[in-house]
């Protein structure tokens, strides 16, 4: 167990690294000064140029790439241009909006995905299996965007159950929390979910032609129990590993999903960042972002190998 | 007497007999055709702003009604067509081409694979959006940064799904016994390999081409796609949102081309993975 | 052999598979019956029908499949259960030992998770109890105690090993039949034979009816009580193995036992059935053999009723009698 935790590891390494060092040269190669942006318009080329000296941005290219480097492994991520605030201490904050929406949209993405996979695997050919297909199918092809503006018009502005937009911490309630939430991570979750359902279904289909599955039943168990116990545990290896590949999505549908819904998350500072030149908060987000993906990558990885010992052994 | 168990029918019969395909396709053919005939369909120019005609509902002028600028519906969805299927389609050649080279590539030697892959699962892990931003900030929006963008992140998947499927095929005896018998490695890739995998390329051409779409109108809505200039789906979505408590028409009609779109790819994209399975051969 | 009603009888049995979109006889009206303490078996090539003939007497044909005829487990009609009660009362009366063991059982569940679910289900034994019971079952079969077996998984044993364990199973609720598919098969030669001692042991013990299904007819002959010769789903000939070795009256029969190469034979070459067996859903009508039986003729169009020919019954127009051939 520990050698397959090892390796793990190890790859996780050119997760992070290689985003990084992307953006890094995306972000000083892309035309645009920051120093000129952050003065404005009324600066004179000697001040900008000073604010360049200081921010090191007139050494050349490979020099501030150590000196970057450096700082990135010691967590020195510098200031924001835009907001005149550490880093560290700015990101946090917005990070968990991104965060409590994303695992909301996660949760239920794989649990509805998989109950319906299940349901449609059990009942397959059947008009419940058809018609859990066709949803899926259809959810697949659903645009995140779209789907938040028909839920807004629906559920907010039509039902009125829901604002149409803002947030509010938990720390302020969790219920209200809640509520703001609650239509961005279904618009966010249901097409995950519709991927899940399609690959649960599949991969039990799988599973329950296989011979253990006979001898299961050949055994008397009852029927529940060679569902739930014998088929779902292989047939949920394949999914799981989907899963890790849904974290990357749903960071990607976050963007959209915060601008809609006016949530302060990473998603649309980043993209204002980028605008902005604002390299240190574009580097700290996406570094923030490469660690989060590869721990909770590595967590899967984890529940992998706890539902098939036969990877323990490498 | 006896008989032998009949043939079982070929690929492309098989596709034409699955009821969604071809459903699925000729949503496609229509789609299409309607993109391209969009200047003869429409004397309205979709980027003619007419302030006394905005926000109207659908009516025999404006059949699918106005937007916030008096811009016909109709005629936007059209227009905006054409460029997202132009993009997706250009997305999906490039992205293809590169990803079937470096695939095939990484398939068949070992060097190549282990710094190749290290570097798109790097790619890969990472959401494209960000980089799709990135590649935005440096060459401003428009439909070549879209095209660049897409094309980048696209890659990946079917670089991954060509390298596993060369790593199989590389064991065959078949190709044991030609790189025995001397053939340069060059004709191995391009004679034999590569029409193996003809058959799974399709079927990712498909799912591309809907990720490419998606993704387009995708950036365009939180404006990082295609610029002012031109008009895609995504973006004239990106503009309804303010719109849709009065006007859901704005919001309904471009969505529902997009979803038709995705929908009709990703059906044919499932309808051409089943029936060229060999394994469902005789179904 | 106990005396009694028969713990397995089988009536009409056609089971019929959909494939091609038709539905494609794979068993053709068998009929059999095991007395209690009885051993049986199902004698036949690949693709005749006898797994699918067991399949469907612990009623777990494949989907789609039509199963028609009477199945009666200690006078009990099987068929007109529903089918919950039929899978519980096939999983406490009937053990079935499977072909292949490293499919057969689940990879990623412990194998004393496997053993103790059944007894915990069947037998509503506790956790603790079905825990001692399943270390006792292993015992039984022949499996070194040092070893902790029950937190191991499947794909740590070896293949005798994961076939004891699968007979373990199988007897683990008392059944009152074995039904054993090919067990010895997917061995290694020496294995099978360690196997199959431990299947008649087991049987002499407890005094178990079994079915026993191969394509060897030598090994039936050494333990089983009768022998029913398939071909193609039909029954072509029903007797004791012994006397089907050695005075086989179908000519399938006789084919088979000619072919059988023997270590140290002096024949130049192997004498195989001429022909092959039809591909399922093209067999002939009438005489299923009919194609590749040196003794045909117009009369094998039509197929042929069982009927007794010395000690055995025999489908065929033209059965061998003595030794004549």
């Amino acid at each position: 167990m520990l050698r397959f935790l090892g390796q793990r590891l190890l790859l996780m390494i050119p997760t992070v690294v290689v985003p990084l060092v992307l953006v890094f040269l995306l972000l000083r190669l892309a035309p645009g000064d920051p120093a000129a942006q952050i003065l404005g318009d009324q600066a004179t080329p000697e001040q900008v140029a000073t604010l360049r000296a200081e921010m090191g941005l007139d050494l050349p290219l490979p020099v501030q790439f150590v000196l970057w480097t450096k700082n990135v492994v010691t967590l020195k991520l510098g200031t924001s241009f835009f907001f005149k605030q550490p880093v560290v201490d700015l990101l946090p904050q917005y990070a968990l909006v991104t965060l409590q929406t994303a695992l909301a949209a996660l949760f239920l993405a794989v649990a509805l995905g998989s109950l319906l996979g299940v349901i449609a695997a059990i009942n397959r050919d059947t008009i419940i299996d058809r018609g859990l297909v066709g949803i899926a199918v259809l959810g697949i092809s659903l645009p995140e965007f779209w789907l938040a503006l028909l839920l807004i018009f629906l559920f907010a502005v039509t039902l009125k159950w829901f604002p149409v937009s803002g947030y509010i911490p938990p720390t302020d309630g969790l219920l209200a929390s809640a509520a703001t939430i609650a239509l961005p991570a279904l618009a966010l979750g249901i097409r995950q979910s519709a991927l899940i359902t399609r690959m649960m279904r599949s991969s039990m289909l799988d599973v329950l032609g296989e011979p253990y599955i006979v001898t299961a039943r050949a055994q008397g168990l009852p029927e529940a129990v060679v569902i739930g116990r014998y088929a779902v545990r292989t047939a949920a290896i394949p999914v799981v590993t989907v899963a890790g590949l849904s974290a990357s999505y749903l960071l990607s549908g976050a963007v959209s999903i915060e601008l809609i819904f006016s949530l302060p998350g990473l998603g649309k500072l980043l993209i204002d960042a980028v605008a902005r030149r604002d390299y240190p908060v574009v580097e700290g987000a996406v570094l923030l972002i490469a660690l989060t993906l590869a721990a909770l990558n590595l967590v899967i990885d984890i529940i992998y190998a706890l539902l098939d010992p036969r990877v323990r052994l490498g | 007497m006896l008989d032998a168990p009949p043939a079982p029918a070929g690929p492309w019969r098989r596709l034409l007999r699955n009821r969604t395909a071809v459903f699925a396709l000729v949503v496609l053919a229509a789609l299409v055709a309607l993109a391209l005939a969009a200047p003869y369909l429409t004397n309205a120019q979709p980027l003619r702003i007419s302030p006394g005609i905005r926000l109207k509902p659908p009516r025999p002028q404006n059949w699918f009604g106005t937007d916030h600028l008096g811009r016909d519906m109709f005629a936007l969805v059209l227009f905006g067509g054409r460029t997202s299927l132009l993009v997706g389609l250009v997305v999906t050649s490039i992205a293809m081409s590169v990803a079937i080279v470096l695939g095939l590539a990484a398939g068949f030697y070992r060097r190549v694979d282990l710094v190749l892959m290290r570097l798109v699962d790097g790619l890969m892990a990472f959401p494209s959006i960000v980089l799709a931003t990135a590649a935005a900030g440096y060459l401003g929006p428009s439909v070549t940064t879209v095209i660049v963008a897409l094309s980048i992140v696209l890659v990946a998947p079917v670089l991954r799904v060509v390298r596993g499927q060369i790593l199989v095929l590389r064991e065959l005896p078949m190709i044991e016994a030609a790189r025995a018998v001397g053939v340069p490695d060059r004709r191995i890739l391009s004679r034999y390999l590569l029409p193996a995998i003809m058959s799974p390329l399709l079927v990712q051409a498909s799912f591309i081409f809907s990720a490419a779409v998606l993704g387009e109108a995708a950036l365009s809505f939180i404006g990082l796609g295609v610029g002012a200039r031109d008009v895609s789906w995504g973006s004239a979505l990106a503009e309804a949102r303010n719109y849709i408590q009065n006007a859901w028409w704005i919001v309904v009609f471009p969505g529902a081309a997009l979803v038709l779109t995705i929908l009709s790819l990703n059906l044919l994209g499932d309808a051409l993975r089943d029936s060229l399975d060999p394994r469902l051969a005789g179904r | 052999m106990i005396a009694g009603p028969p713990i397995l009888e089988v009536q009409n049995l056609s089971v019929a598979l959909p494939i091609s979109g038709r539905m494609v006889p794979v068993v053709t009206d068998l009929s059999l019956s095991i007395a209690p303490g009885e051993a049986v078996a199902l004698v036949g090539e690949s693709g005749c029908g006898k797994s699918m003939t067991a399949r469907a007497i612990i009623g777990l044909p494949p989907p789609g499949a039509a199963v028609s005829g009477s199945i009666r487990l200690d006078g009990r009609e099987l068929t007109t259960l529903a089918p919950r009660e039929r899978r519980r009362v096939g999983g406490r009366g009937i053990g079935f030992i499977f072909q292949e063991p490293m499919t057969s059982l689940h990879p990623t569940l412990s194998i004393g998770q496997q053993m103790t679910d059944s007894l915990r289900y069947n037998l509503g034994l506790s956790a603790r109890a079905a825990r001692d019971r399943a270390r006792e079952l292993l015992a039984r079969v022949g499996l070194p105690k040092e070893r902790d077996l029950l937190n191991a998984y499947v794909h740590e044993l070896s293949g005798g090993m994961r076939q004891r364990v699968m007979i373990a199973i199988a007897v683990s609720c008392d059944p009152k039949l074995i039904i054993a598919d090919e067990p010895t098969t997917a061995l290694d030669v020496t294995i099978q034979a360690q196997v199959l001692d431990l299947l008649i042991a087991m049987r002499a013990e407890s005094g178990l009816a079994m079915l026993y299904i191969s394509h060897d007819l030598e090994v039936v002959a050494e333990f089983c009580d009768r022998a029913i010769v398939m071909y193609a789903g039909d029954q072509m000939e029903a007797g004791t193995p012994v006397a089907c070795l050695k005075t086989p009256h179908h000519p399938y029969t006789r084919g088979l036992v000619d072919a059988i190469p023997h270590a140290g034979e002096t024949r130049a070459r192997l004498s195989p059935i001429p022909g092959q067996v039809p591909a399922l859903g093209f067999w002939p009508g009438g005489c299923r053999f009919q194609p590749r039986c040196p003794r045909q003729d117009q009369r094998c169009a039509t197929r042929p009723d069982l009927a007794g020919v010395a000690h055995a019954e025999v489908r065929c127009w033209h059965p061998l009698v003595g030794d004549a051939s």
